[in-house]
């Protein structure tokens, strides 16, 4: 079932005009927004665009591919890690950021073609996705010692590393990004990656990919060979996840362990079924009112709750809501318009 | 021959872990395809209980029996409001054990704290040479031995095996036979989730009991049940005996962190060279 918006056309088709004009008006809103808020207000924000970029990354890979990959974070904590020690080495950001991603692609295309190549089963390639982030925190954080050092930087195991410099502006070095700054970036490269995977979907690359999450082997039988395709996806959504991994280092001038941890994980997955996977916009929904719900409930007063209540609640939420949870209300809204309709005939 | 006999208790050894955190996962991922992501946090309350059942006053070897009963009881509750609703939807269960997993992290965080607790082994040690060994955990090695052989026997030779096998494969035809398919599933849960409880009661003398427990293992178990393949019981002793030897040769050289690594590499090659893990190849067996 695809709840549709006319005139905006379902993911895959070519979006219209009036999906450009939304667009057009979310970017000027985003644009404009930061003058209006505090400083404070800037930096809350800031974080929902680069952990919906991360959300990005795997609801595209899992709605669209097929691939559930719950070891994201092990791209996203690669990003930021390799942004921190090359940025810190160099004292250059730019080189350092696009190195970075690089990096965490580079890793992706290894441990993809290893994994899909073999044609292990889907639900293997879940498991083990989860198995290297956790295995990456372990490595991670036993670098507590002296003589665990990168060129100049200290890995500092649990501590994590500190003082990570925010992005220069690349035709003027003198000057960093500020709050502001950080703000404008994210929820520009935030709406350019949703448009680059929107209009992904739209060309044949796209178009097979949806193919094979539907029926593999007819897309096999039509000549395609479905592991190239599911690779290059899981390479792409790799480095989404390490450009915001990146933003994140930037954002926090601080990269930790907990970058590849199992919270962080499951909170992605969270942001996704809150969101439904059936759609780009949804996971970026989703990740905004998690976020928001849980900066204003106050994780100082949630404190050590919360990942008790993060997990009452993805249990609750797989049992009762199968495609997600805006979706879920969004059926229940339709079915119950179709109820009252049908009573009124 | 000193340094054999090292070599030889450290395998062994390692060995005997894999099998203890892995095992309870092959009977609940391998045999039922259930991806249980709170199975760590099921060896992490087993110690748990282990740790209360000795400061209640029981000998520790009572106290790991109580851990495995309890946990395999616990299992059941967890089958019975979770699981059994979600039979067939493979991911939608890894995402509710997962929020389990966190439940149960969070829960023990509240009630116990984030330290560690433990729990005294008066075994003493035996010498080979001038290097001195924990003799318990030679006992460790016995009970990873006699529940791989005895998990093995029990699916193996009796009835109750023989009907859990047959709704594994297939459980229309198992319900059709007039065997209440439902009940054989909510016991071979908690027959797994027991077996957990069991390797964390036999491994808090060693490790200790912390919230923390079960995430450091559940990456090792799953990678030596996915390297196993389809014979869960089989192909989890061999990956154990793999991994086992690896882990005990490159823990000794170098640390545990790079032995975990240097496992997950060569789990990683093997699943590309047998996609379908060590056993895959084979047709029948357990």
């Amino acid at each position: 079932m695809r709840i549709g918006i006319p005139g905006l056309g379902a993911a895959g088709e070519r979006p219209g005009l009036l999906w450009w004009l939304l667009v057009a008006l979310a970017l000027i809103a985003l644009m404009i927004l930061p003058s209006r808020l505090n400083i404070a207000q800037q930096f809350n924000i800031s974080i929902i665009f680069i952990l919906a970029l991360l959300a990005l990354s795997m609801s595209f890979l899992w709605g669209y591919a097929g691939i559930l990959s719950f070891g994201q974070t092990a791209f996203f904590g690669l990003g930021g890690y390799g942004f921190a020690v090359l940025a810190l080495n160099l004292g250059e950001t730019t080189f350092s950021l696009f190195a970075a991603i690089l990096l965490a692609m580079l890793f992706a295309a290894i441990f993809g073609y290893f994994m899909i190549y073999g044609r292990i089963s889907d639900i293997y390639l879940s498991v083990m996705t989860l198995v290297i982030t956790l295995i990456f925190e372990k490595a991670i954080k036993s670098t507590s010692g002296e003589q665990y050092v990168i060129g100049k930087v200290r890995l500092n195991g649990q501590n994590g590393i500190p003082t990570v410099p925010s992005i220069k502006i690349p035709w003027h070095t003198a000057k960093e990004l500020g709050i502001d700054g950080v703000f404008y970036l994210s929820a520009a490269l935030l709406v350019l990656v949703y448009v680059g995977l929107r209009l992904l979907l739209t060309t044949p690359f796209g178009r097979v990919l949806v193919g094979i999450r539907e029926n593999t082997r007819r897309i096999e039988l039509l000549g395609y060979d479905s592991r190239r395709y599911k690779l290059a996806a899981f390479i792409i959504s790799g480095g989404i996840a390490a450009l915001s991994g990146v933003l994140f280092a930037v954002w926090n001038n601080f990269v930790a362990p907990e970058m590849f941890g199992l919270k962080r994980a499951a909170e992605v997955i969270v942001w996704v079924i809150v969101g439904g996977k059936s759609t780009l916009v949804g996971p970026i929904v989703g990740t905004a009112i998690v976020q928001m719900l849980k900066t204003n409930l106050g994780s100082q007063a949630v404190g050590e709750w919360l990942p008790l209540i993060l997990g009452v609640v993805l249990m609750l939420v797989v049992l009762a809501f199968r495609d997600g949870l805006l979706p879920g209300i969004g059926g229940g809204i339709a079915w119950l318009c179709r109820r009252v309709r049908g009573g009124a005939t | 021959m000193q340094l054999l006999a090292n070599y030889v208790y450290l395998i062994g050894y390692s060995f005997a872990i894999f099998v203890l955190i892995s095992l309870g996962l092959a009977v609940i991922f391998g045999m039922m395809r259930v991806i249980n992501l709170a199975q760590g946090e099921f060896i992490m309350l087993g110690a748990y209980v282990c740790v209360e059942a000795t400061k209640a006053g029981m000998p520790l070897w009572l106290a790991i029996i109580v851990a495995g009963l309890a946990v395999g009881a616990f299992g059941i509750v967890v089958e019975r409001l979770i699981i059994r609703f979600l039979y067939g939807r493979i991911l939608d269960t890894l995402l509710a054990t997962w929020g389990l997993s966190l439940f149960l992290v969070g829960g023990v965080t509240i009630l116990y704290g984030p330290q560690s607790e433990s729990v005294g082994a008066t075994l003493g040690n035996f010498q080979i040479g001038d290097i001195s060994y924990s003799r318990y955990s030679l006992v460790v090695i016995i009970v990873a031995v006699v529940l791989l052989v005895g998990t093995y026997a029990f699916w193996r030779f009796t009835r109750f095996g023989l009907i859990v096998r047959g709704t594994m494969q297939n459980a229309g035809m198992a319900a059709a036979m007039g065997i209440n398919t439902g009940l054989v599933y909510m016991l071979t849960f908690g027959f797994g989730a027991a077996l957990a409880g069991l390797a964390g009661g036999v491994l808090v003398p060693i490790v200790g009991a912390s919230p923390q427990l079960g995430v450091s293992y559940i990456a090792k178990a799953f990678i030596t049940v996915i390297a196993g393949g389809p014979l869960p019981l089989l192909g989890t002793s061999a990956a154990s005996a793999l991994f086992g030897t690896i882990d005990g040769i490159v823990s000794y050289k170098s640390s545990t962190v790079v032995s975990e690594v240097a496992v997950l590499l060569i789990a990683i090659v093997l699943l590309r060279l047998l996609p379908l893990g060590i056993t895959g190849r084979l047709r029948r067996g357990l």
